[in-house]
Order: structure tokens, then C-alpha cells, then sequence
């Protein structure tokens, strides 16, 4: 496990709340201006169903307590922090296999062909490490996406709960990301 | 005279645009800048508040400014990429003059201005002052509107100056002084977190002011209902409590109808509309044959739901009414608004914590763009040409005799009708692209061909640029000292970051020099933007828009003062109206009969739908910018047909199908994006682009009797298959951005 950096605050979560998405991908082009993704989006922003809806969903990295990405990786390139912030992967380790890929059940890591790497979001850790936000929490415009404290987001969204305990199936994943869900939801069920 | 030098894809191979993904350094220096330099976004009205990174006079990327209290950091994707603009390979780094069948050549600057200057003599010499016109924007900051205004006055004497807000929002103002006398939001947004019921009319908020959302959101979260009147479901009426899908060029009836509601179960508030309005009784006989059936039949919207919307309106305690271009840009666009004026009168929800009425200006500057005095009919302090005292105090600030200022002009769209008439030889414009933002572009462009000399100020070569004699090379926002004033009344401070590049100018420079070569030096020796600002704030003192005690140390200092601040010890005013002095001559709020008429162009047999334009969240405008920066136009690549799937299977159409779009004005093919979120007699093509891909060439020049605005929203259109798929994205000319 890396050392946690000392200026992470342990009491930021990061909250994703659909219903408010807007579609405007504010949160790829910011992405793609962290220093550490080469100005390649960790984030993406897809239609339900453009043919009878505007409604968009955002996936991003959901940082798993037991991050299947880094559980199936042969050559050990995925970390988990002691922030809880699963790294993308190693550049010197990573052989491009894409088990991390096909594992994840959120769908997350992308295998960047042109340099036969797996990248993902970790949580900019280059901005959260020194008390910053990340960049798409904090250009989100809808608050569809917000990084701060859960008893911040209580008092936001009185109407909400987070939730971060999702089941596949049998499998049960619990997330560092949280997702908002109607007021006295406790889990997801995906499957 | 002024037909292009050269085809378009040679000016296109030139002068683009080009699309870029990175600074044109590369990213250099994006992790380790010279310096943050705190501004706000060259594009909407929102003018959310970002640092701009800076790394060798280059603009390199951008970083949330998190203290800025409106957007706390929150941007859209168009405020992030902006930063992709500065230093873009397209910029104009020194003026240009034509030279017939080669193109553009680069010349220094004493030729291109001894060349303007020559032309706009003799022009004025051989026709009257008036057959040289000048077109301004509101992009520009204060200051520059402000300066522009007088330029044309002072320094070019003529009448015939307009600004591109005529293309805005110009009916929402003229609606705002006939009821209030004044011409601004009534509130900051605030107040809309703490509404009961917030009713937007016409505005794909969520793409168009995407920052405000925020807000919306957050007042929901408090409990608001939220009514949303607009032909399609777009991102923010999607989540709506009660969706109004208005047939376009309709909006006053429904007004109208849930004005005669209200009436009809006394949900009004006697003592306010007793004590502080006018025009009542007058304004409610106009509607009350509006019942909820001839509404549903004439807006295509269930009377049900009208009721329903009357309920919620007129029960609720608190209220944020607020609309934009949507009811703006019709040939009745003033009684729309007046119809949303008309419903907040009646329930006395103004000038009150968490109540509002207001537009939302879709152009950065929308707002102080629209008080400097660079329209038409206006001197600076929104003060009116035609008005003796105002023509003299400002005449007096300006150091000129009154007889010698020009009274009122044409307004835009009329100006280019002139040209085209042949009354008007020549132009000069700064920061407005007609042939792509105005209606009927291929009379905008016959016109063009016709001027005798055609001078453009602008920073890349645009769709109206190509069309110039010569082409001087201004400034980029990020480059010019100045201020601007967000859609809710702010005066913010727009701080430069960069110097111009090469051989290019700032604006101010520009005016300045012509000026003085005009003979009028004197008037226009400002030592920098403060000094012109201080002038502004002088020439606005009294005026309905008084800047006199805003100064650019108390903006910086407060994150923006909101105007009026008639004095020093002024604090500003975000919430008008809460000693119910209104600025009418009675003092009174002034309701106006808004009875419902058709829309100009409707629907017959051979133009069986209508067609309505609008905006798309990573475009702005003209496209003049956005255009240029790749990832935005990635996002959204060509402008699409959006067709509801029941019209579409009545022409046999399918999505991505190649569809000409005919109207009475011009023809262009689009691909279809078949949709259910659109009503389905009606057709929407967002406008930013140019050539064979504009939106523009298609609808309508009826002009709203009063603020002369062009109808944009609605006219009728045919719609022809043409029996192919559209080409993959990749190989669209839009894409390629012709
Ligand atoms: S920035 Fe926010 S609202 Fe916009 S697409 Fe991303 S999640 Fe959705
Ligand atoms: S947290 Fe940072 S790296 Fe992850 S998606 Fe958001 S912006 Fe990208
Ligand atoms: S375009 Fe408008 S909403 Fe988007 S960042 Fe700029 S000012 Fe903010």
C-alpha cells in the first residue's frame, strides 16, 4: 500500500448524482486538463437513450474497498492508497493485458491503444493530495458531481442519501465513491 | 465591391477555422505557470469567475478560482477550453487588406488605417455622414461599449450605430422599461435558491447558462416547483415538476390564459397592484377571453397543464420568473415579456427576499453591453437619444455641442437592409459575425458584396471578416483591461492576462487611433481602460443605469458591485425594488395589454413545419471562438435536424438521414437526430454555424414592432428526404468547420 500523503483530507468524499447530470461534459474537458493524464479524459459522459431522453449518466472510477482492477492485475500495476484512492495504473508496470478492464464492474479502466496502457481516474491525486478538489467535482455545474464532507451533503441534499454499497449479483462492492439515490436508500442493486 | 478575393476553402486553408486540442506552444508550462491571473469567461452571461494560466505572454490552461462567490469554481466545457483561443494558429497578428483574386495580404498598420480613413472621408463626403454605418457587440466590456458608442458619435458622426444584443435580448429590455423603467434583472441569483416556484420561459438554461443549474438545483433542494415552458425537453426541463411544451411563436397566450386564471381564482395580490402598479384593468380585459381551451388549442399545451401552472404560480408565496431568447426572438417578443411581467404584477412577487423577475442575457456582456450607450436609439446610463436632456448632459460630457451628437439610427438588422438598398456605402464592425447570427444571411451577404468599403475589427478572420477591405487585428478578451456586467447585474473586472500577439492591437488602441485620425483625438485620450471606465462612470451618473459609484478597486475588492451604486458610500444593489419606487415617470410598475397575435411566417400547406433555432452547450454564438477549439467541437460536431419520430415517419425520415430543410429564404441539408424530446411539429437546428451548414440562411427577418428583433424562434420550413445517410462525422464539412 502507498503512504498516504499528509495533506489528503480523509473527510472529503466524492458524491455523483445522476438526476442532476446535464450532459454538458464539462467534467471530460476539465479532466483532460490534469497534469497527470496527459490530457486524456478519466471521466466519461454517455446517453441513456438519446432517441426519448436528455438524461445522461457519468462514470468514473467508484475507488472500490477491494478494487477487482488491481486484485486480477498479473503485474501488480493497480494500488490502492491508505486514502482509499485506487492509482491508475503504473506506466513502468503496466503490460496492457486489459484484465482490469474486463474485471472492474463499474466498466472503468480504458486500455489507451495508441500507448498500450490502462489509465483511469485516481481521484486527482495530484490535487487532492495537497487539499485541492478534484477537477471535475469542482467544475461540475449541476453539482452532479461534488467532492466535500458527507454532513455537507446531508445538508445539500435533505432529500438524498449516499450510497456506496453495490450488489451484482451476489457480489457485494463496497466504493469510496458514493452515488446519490432517493432519501433512505442504503444500497444499489446492479444486477 | 466587397464580393471574397479569393473561394472559400482558400480563405479557409488560411485563415481557418482550424481546430485546436493544444496551446499552440504545446503544453508548456501548464503545470508550472508564470502566474494565475484571476478574470471570469469571455462567453455567456453568467461570466463565471477561472484563473487563466500564463507561461511566456501565452495563455497555457486554465484553474478554477474558487473564492469567486457566484460559480465557486463551477464552469462548462466552453470556460475550461476557452484558454485554447490565445496564441490559436488562426489569430490575426496584423491587419490585412484584400487584394482581389490572391486573398489577404499583411500590411502595416499606417497603411490600413490611412486606407480606413481616406474611405470613410470620402464615403461621408460624397453621401452624408449617415451612409457610413458601424456594428458593435456585447462581447466587448463596458469600456468598449461605452468608447464604441462614442466613437460613432464623436468621432465618425454618424446615426446609424447598432450592436448585436439586437439579436439578444433587445425585447426583454424594451419589455423591462415599459414596465419598470428600468432595464435589468430584478434580483442577483440568490434569491432563486429560497423560491417557492421558479417558471423559466424559453431557456435551455441547462446548456445556455450552464453555471445557473447550480442554482436550480439547489432551490429544489429546498422544496421550489419548478415550471418550464420551452418545444423541448432539454436537460433542465426534463427534471421539470410541470413541462410546458409551447408550439413556438405562442408564448403570449399562454400568458395571456394563466393571467385570466389568476383572475378567475383571485389568486392576486390587490394591495400591490392597487397601491404600485398601473394598467390593470386594461391588461386583464385583454385576456379575458383567454380561456383555458382557446389557449390549449392556439399553444398546442393540455389546458390541464395551464391550469396547473396558474396553480402553482399563483399560490405560491415566493417566486423567480425568468426567461431568455426563447420568448425573446419573435415579432412579438416585447409582449411575451410582457405577458411573464404581466403574471409577477399580479402576484405582487417583486422587490421581496426570494422573489424575482428578470432575462437571462445570453452574450457575456448582455447586460452592461446594453447601457453604454452603443445601440441605436441609446446614450450612455441607458439614457435616450431622442430625449433633449439626456442628448445634453451627455454632449456635455463628451465636451461637444448637442446639435453636432446624430439622433437615433437604424437598428441592426435594418442597417444591413440599407446596405443592401444601397443607402448605406460603407461599414465598420468590431465583434459581431452577421452573415452567421443574422437571419436571412444571404441578404446579409448580397449586402456585403455591395458596401464600397467594408473595415472589420476582429482577432481571427470570421464569416463577415472575409468579406472586409481591410482587417484590423484586435484584441482577444484576455488581452484588454476592462469591465463587464453578468446577466444579475454584477460589474465584474476583467483583468488582462496576455499582451496581443505580433502585430495585433487591443480594441481600445484601435478606436483610439482612428479617432484622432478622424480628427477627434482629444476626446479619446484615455491613458488606460480605468480612465475610460471613470468617464463611463460620470457619463452614467443619474442615468437609470448608474455606474457613478462603482470603481474597479471596490469590484476587485467585493467580487463585483451591482449597479445602480449611484454614489461612493453606495453599497450596490443586488435586489431592485424593495422601496417599490419604480423608475417609471409615475413611480408606479406598469402592467401592458400583451393580446396574443400570430407569429409572421406561419405554417401553410407548401411550408407545412415550423422551425425553430437555438444553442448547443459546447458552442457559442457565431462560433467565431468555440469553433476553433477541437474538443468543443468534438463534443458536437455539426448541427443536427432534431425531428420528432412521428414527423419524421410522415416524410419517411430515419436518424442520420439527410434531410434539406427548405424555407422561403434559402435551403441546407442536415443530418436528422430523430427524437422524442421535441414536440413533433416542430424542427430544431442549432445556429453556430456558417456556410452551407447555417441555420441562418433559413429563418425569418420579421422584426418585433418594438425592439425590432429578429424572429429567429419560429417560421415555416419544408422538409425534403434525401434519400442517403449523412456522412460519418469525421467527413462533414461542419466538422471541418467550412
Ligand atoms: S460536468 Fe456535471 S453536469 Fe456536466 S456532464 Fe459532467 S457530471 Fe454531467
Ligand atoms: S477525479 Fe480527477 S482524474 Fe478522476 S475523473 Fe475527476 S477529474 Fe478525472
Ligand atoms: S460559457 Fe457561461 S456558464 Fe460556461 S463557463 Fe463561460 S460564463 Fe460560465
Amino acid at each position: 500500500m502507498a503512504e498516504p500523503e499528509k495533506n489528503f483530507d480523509q473527510d472529503m468524499e466524492f458524491f455523483v448524482d445522476m438526476q442532476r447530470c446535464i450532459s454538458c461534459h464539462a467534467c471530460e474537458t476539465a479532466c483532460a486538463e490534469c497534469e497527470t493524464n496527459g490530457q486524456e479524459t478519466m471521466i466519461h459522459v454517455n446517453y441513456v437513450d438519446r432517441a426519448h431522453s436528455v438524461q445522461t449518466t457519468v462514470q468514473v472510477c467508484m475507488h472500490c474497498e477491494d478494487p477487482a482492477c488491481a486484485n486480477v492485475c498479473p503485474a501488480d500495476a493497480i494500488s490502492k492508497d491508505s486514502n482509499g484512492v485506487v492509482h491508475s495504473a503504473n506506466t513502468s508496470r503496466c503490460i496492457g493485458c486489459s484484465n482490469c478492464v474486463m474485471a472492474c464492474p463499474f466498466g472503468v479502466p480504458k486500455k489507451m491503444e495508441a500507448a498500450e496502457l490502462m489509465m483511469k481516474c485516481n481521484l486527482c491525486y495530484d490535487r487532492t493530495s495537497v487539499g485541492k478538489k478534484p477537477m471535475c467535482a469542482t467544475v461540475c455545474p449541476s453539482g452532479a458531481l461534488y467532492y466535500g464532507t458527507r454532513e455537507e451533503m446531508r445538508k445539500k441534499r435533505p432529500n438524498s442519501d449516499p450510497v456506496n454499497t453495490f450488489k451484482f449479483g451476489a457480489q457485494t462492492v463496497h466504493t469510496k465513491v458514493n452515488v446519490m439515490m432517493p432519501k433512505g436508500s442504503k444500497e444499489l442493486k446492479v444486477h | 465591391m466587397a464580393k471574397l478575393p479569393i473561394s472559400v476553402d482558400k480563405i479557409i486553408e488560411n485563415y481557418g477555422p482550424h481546430k485546436a486540442y493544444a496551446p499552440k506552444q504545446g503544453f508548456h508550462g501548464h503545470a508550472d505557470p508564470d502566474k494565475l491571473v484571476k478574470t471570469h469567461c469571455c462567453f455567456c452571461g453568467m461570466q463565471c469567475g477561472l484563473q487563466l494560466k500564463v507561461k511566456d505572454n501565452a495563455v497555457v490552461g486554465f484553474e478554477p478560482w474558487m473564492e469567486f462567490p457566484f460559480n465557486e469554481g463551477r464552469m462548462c466545457p466552453k470556460g475550461v477550453a476557452r484558454y485554447l483561443q490565445n496564441n490559436h494558429a488562426d489569430r490575426l497578428l496584423s491587419p490585412l487588406e484584400r487584394v482581389e483574386s490572391e486573398g489577404f495580404k499583411a500590411v502595416d498598420w499606417e497603411t490600413a488605417m490611412s486606407r480606413t480613413v481616406t474611405e470613410i472621408k470620402r464615403i461621408q463626403s460624397t453621401y452624408g455622414n449617415d451612409a457610413f454605418a458601424m456594428l458593435s457587440g456585447v462581447s466587448l466590456t463596458n469600456e468598449l461599449s461605452y468608447m464604441v458608442g462614442k466613437f460613432a458619435r464623436v468621432a465618425l458622426k454618424t446615426a446609424n450605430l447598432d450592436y448585436n444584443g439586437r439579436l439578444c435580448m433587445v425585447s426583454a429590455g424594451a419589455g423591462n422599461k415599459k414596465a419598470f423603467g428600468l432595464d435589468r434583472i430584478s434580483n442577483s441569483w440568490v434569491d432563486l435558491k429560497h423560491a417557492e416556484v421558479i417558471m423559466i420561459c424559453g431557456s435551455n438554461v441547462s446548456e445556455t447558462f450552464p453555471t445557473l443549474i447550480h442554482y436550480i438545483w439547489e432551490a429544489r433542494d429546498n422544496g421550489a416547483k419548478l415550471i418550464v415552458v420551452d418545444p423541448r425537453v432539454t436537460p433542465v426541463a426534463r427534471t421539470a415538476d410541470l413541462h410546458l411544451p409551447v408550439r413556438p411563436g405562442t408564448d403570449s397566450a399562454l400568458y395571456g390564459a394563466m393571467l385570466q386564471q389568476l383572475v378567475e381564482n383571485d389568486w392576486l395580490d390587490h394591495d400591490f397592484i392597487n397601491q404600485h402598479t398601473s394598467g390593470f384593468d386594461a391588461t386583464i380585459a385583454a385576456v379575458k377571453d383567454y380561456s383555458l381551451e382557446w389557449a390549449e388549442k392556439v399553444t398546442g399545451i393540455p389546458a390541464e397543464s395551464i391550469k396547473q401552472a396558474a396553480a402553482m404560480w399563483g399560490q405560491a408565496k415566493t417566486s423567480f420568473m425568468m426567461h431568455a431568447r426563447g420568448i425573446e426572438h419573435h415579432s412579438k417578443g416585447v409582449d411575451n415579456v410582457l405577458g411573464c411581467i404581466n403574471l409577477v404584477l399580479a402576484t405582487g412577487r417583486i422587490g421581496k427576499p426570494y422573489c424575482g423577475y428578470g432575462t437571462i442575457t445570453g452574450q457575456g456582456n448582455g447586460q452592461g453591453g446594453r447601457e453604454h450607450g452603443h445601440k441605436c436609439d441609446q446614450l450612455p446610463g441607458n439614457r435616450d437619444i431622442t430625449n433633449p436632456e439626456h442628448r445634453k448632459y451627455i454632449a456635455d460630457v463628451w465636451g461637444i455641442d448637442e446639435k453636432d451628437m446624430p439622433g437615433k439610427g437604424l437598428t441592426a438588422y435594418e442597417i444591413l437592409e440599407a446596405i443592401h438598398r444601397g443607402e448605406i456605402k460603407g461599414l465598420i464592425s468590431i465583434c459581431f459575425n452577421p452573415v452567421v447570427s443574422l437571419p436571412n444571411n444571404n441578404m446579409v451577404r448580397e449586402a456585403l458584396e455591395k458596401l464600397e468599403y467594408y473595415v472589420a475589427i476582429d482577432f481571427f478572420l470570421n464569416e463577415t471578416a472575409r468579406h472586409a477591405n481591410v482587417v484590423l487585428s484586435g484584441a482577444l478578451h484576455e488581452e484588454e483591461e476592462g469591465t463587464v456586467t453578468s446577466a444579475e447585474g454584477r460589474v465584474i473586472k476583467i483583468n488582462a492576462a496576455v499582451t496581443p500577439p505580433g502585430d495585433a492591437r487591443t480594441d481600445a488602441s484601435i478606436l483610439k487611433e482612428l479617432a484622432a485620425r478622424l480628427g477627434a483625438g482629444d476626446k479619446f485620450a484615455f491613458k488606460n481602460s480605468e480612465a475610460i471606465f471613470n468617464e463611463l462612470r460620470v457619463a452614467s451618473k443619474g442615468g437609470t443605469a448608474d455606474y457613478y459609484g462603482i470603481t474597479y478597486e471596490r469590484i476587485v475588492k467585493n467580487y463585483g458591485v451591482f449597479w445602480p451604486c449611484p454614489s461612493l458610500d453606495h453599497p450596490g444593489t443586488p435586489r431592485l425594488w424593495e422601496d417599490r419606487k419604480f423608475a417609471t415617470p409615475d413611480g408606479k410598475a406598469h402592467f401592458n395589454p400583451a393580446p396574443y397575435r400570430d407569429p409572421g411566417e406561419p405554417t401553410d400547406k407548401e411550408y407545412p413545419v415550423v422551425l425553430t433555432t437555438g444553442r448547443v452547450v459546447s458552442q457559442y454564438l457565431s462560433g467565431t471562438q468555440t469553433r476553433r477549439i477541437g474538443k468543443l467541437l468534438d463534443q458536437y460536431p455539426e448541427p443536427l435536424l432534431e425531428i420528432h419520430p412521428s414527423l419524421a415517419q410522415q416524410f419517411g425520415i430515419q436518424d442520420r438521414d439527410l434531410v434539406k430543410v427548405v424555407t422561403r429564404r434559402g435551403e441546407a441539408e442536415f443530418p436528422a437526430q430523430v427524437v422524442t424530446t421535441i414536440r413533433s411539429d416542430t424542427v430544431f437546428i442549432p445556429y453556430h454555424w456558417g456556410g452551407s451548414k447555417s441555420a441562418n440562411q433559413l429563418t425569418i427577418g420579421n422584426l418585433d414592432p418594438i425592439s425590432k428583433i429578429p424572429e429567429f424562434k419560429v417560421c415555416a420550413c419544408k422538409l425534403i428526404p434525401l434519400g442517403r445517410k449523412a456522412p460519418p462525422v469525421s467527413e462533414s464539412d461542419a466538422y471541418q468547420s467550412v
